[in-house]
């Protein structure tokens, strides 16, 4: 019923009958590229906003309230200002690989989204290895931490750098592994076949107990991977300013921070597409008038109702929990999450080749 | 020279103008900063060759990996201001013409082979493929290689956790 692909279709083809086929696939490419980037801008000032507004409820405030109506605004006035502020340069620091830092970083983010499926025919590329695509991009991101930490020529960032660096790389593993209990069941990486493959029940509800431990531990281990709290230790206000974007200013630490909240997208977008279906509504195979019900609702809808869910979640555990020391966060990932992930890779295996799923 | 073209071009002058600069410049984490884009352009041709699979390995593997493992060392080893100490002429003389030589001769090989284009159609690779590639004994099959390359990484781990673990007489005299 809501299918994109008639849309972008119907463009191409229009696309096709007014210029030659490289001109076409340069039009194609802005086009994609500008909604893209919008979409970005839009969705990291939407979590900013919503990060402010969560936190204020935890703590018993109202949150930003004065620019714009609830609010609205406010990040918006924020984002103008850092556009406007000076960017610092610290003396003595790799000027070139300064620069160079933020950019790794946001594009790395900004890479992912493109291979996601927001819904059906929604897609900027759908790459028959989708999973691994993401897997093997987010890993591009720690390299622009590290840079970032060592040219400030600040201990401090050094320090957060060389923290974040460990974490991030530890906690990939599990990531990894997590997801690799649904390429298991669905014996494909394209993300479009995993979300189709879940139209008669999400692979939580078929996969069970085992995919429920995988789904848990994917959203401890994303939560690490991105650096947010309770796993915040590299960026430690109290004890290291900042952590490695301590000497940014300006727009150069708006990319910083924009892409930490796009990575907590990110992440959320994933556990939505890989264990809640993506923009597959809900299904009850046998139950068809509710079926129906859940049709009409677009697909658009479903992905986001999951995906900021999910991200309200990892925001609680921002504000709830205590933060982890270094060696408690390198325990929890190397003694307990790996072992167990390990383990239940083995379970799901034999829970494949049996057959005892939905 | 059509849009397709002019990727693959953009794509060899980004390998070779920083494969360049990775040996020239003296500073060691811009050496390893234009190795990471090196690295990516080469991913970047895997995937304008329609070889996905490849170009994610790679990303993960070189980019990902052995990169992120190399700026991680530095950052254990080295300051800000250090700098590499400058190569003498008659090394620089050397090592220009060894590579002269190795360019000399891929160049040769390259130009004298019959490039002749296959006339299956191209195979679709998808993940189960690969996994069954991976273990599988018969023909095309990759189980030695993949269970020696295991091995391999085992001895590692295990070499690397008796390289970092404590001697037990330092532990008993505390």
């Amino acid at each position: 019923m809501y299918d994109f692909s008639q849309l972008t279709q119907a463009i191409h083809l229009f696309l096709v009958q007014h210029l030659n086929s490289s001109s076409v696939a340069i039009v194609e490419l802005v086009l994609v590229g500008l909604l893209f980037l919008t979409m970005y801008a839009i969705l990291g000032l939407t979590l900013v906003y919503m990060e402010r507004k969560v936190c204020a409820f935890i703590q018993n405030r109202l949150g930003p309230n004065r620019v714009g109506p609830l609010g609205l605004l406010q990040t918006v006035a924020d984002l103008i200002k850092l556009l406007f502020k000076e960017l610092l340069m610290v003396k003595k620091a790799d000027k070139f690989l300064f620069n160079l830092a933020p950019f790794i970083v946001v594009i790395a983010s900004m890479m992912t989204i493109g291979a996601l499926p927001f819904a059906k025919g929604f897609q900027a590329i759908d790459l028959n290895i989708g999973l691994f695509y993401i897997i093997s991009i987010t890993s591009l991101g720690v390299l622009g931490i590290l840079l970032a930490g060592w040219s400030s020529n600040s201990k401090y960032s050094l320090l957060g750098a060389l923290r974040s660096g460990a974490q991030i790389i530890s906690y990939e593993l599990s990531v990894s592994l997590s997801l690799l209990s649904i390429i298991m069941f669905t014996g494909s990486m394209q993300l479009s076949v995993i979300v189709e493959s879940q139209a008669n029940g999400w692979w939580i509800f078929k996969g069970h107990i085992p995919v429920f431990i995988s789904f848990l531990i994917f959203l401890i281990a994303s939560t690490a991977e991105t650096n947010r709290g309770p796993f915040d230790i590299a960026e430690a206000e109290s004890e290291l300013t900042a952590g490695f974007h301590t000497e940014y200013s300006g727009i150069k630490f708006a990319f910083f921070f924009l892409a930490e909240y796009m990575n907590m997208f990110l992440s959320a977008a994933l556990a939505a597409t890989v264990f809640l279906g993506g923009w597959m509504p809900f299904h009850v195979s046998g139950f068809e008038g509710l079926n129906q019900v859940m049709d009409f609702i677009p697909p658009i809808v479903w992905f986001f109702g999951k995906t900021f869910t999910l991200i309200y979640v990892i925001m609680l555990f921002k504000w709830t929990f205590p933060r982890l020391r270094v060696d408690q966060l390198l325990t929890l990932e190397w003694k307990y999450l790996l072992p167990i992930n390990l383990v239940n890779t083995i379970v799901i295996a034999f829970v494949v080749v049996m057959g005892w799923y939905f | 020279m059509n849009f397709h073209e002019t990727f693959f071009i953009l794509l060899a002058a980004i390998i070779m103008i920083f494969s360049v600069l990775v040996v020239t410049t003296d500073k060691i984490l811009r050496a390893a900063t234009y190795l990471l884009f090196v690295l990516l352009a080469t991913a970047g041709l895997y995937y304008w060759l329609q070889y996905e699979f490849m170009a994610a390995v790679q990303v993960a593997l070189y980019a990902g990996g052995i990169v992120v493992l190399i700026v991680f060392s530095v950052l254990l080893t080295h300051q800000i201001h250090h700098k590499l100490v400058s190569i003498t002429l008659t090394r620089k003389l050397l090592a220009f013409g060894i590579a002269g030589l190795g360019a000399l001769v891929s160049i040769v090989t390259i130009v004298n082979y019959d490039f002749n284009t296959a006339p299956a159609e191209a195979m679709k690779v998808d993940v189960r493929q690969i996994g069954l590639h991976l273990v599988n004994t018969g023909h095309n099959g990759f189980a030695l290689p993949f269970e020696v390359v295991s091995i391999l990484l085992l001895a590692a781990l295990i070499g690397a956790i008796t390289i970092a673990k404590k001697e037990e007489s330092n532990s008993d005299n505390i």
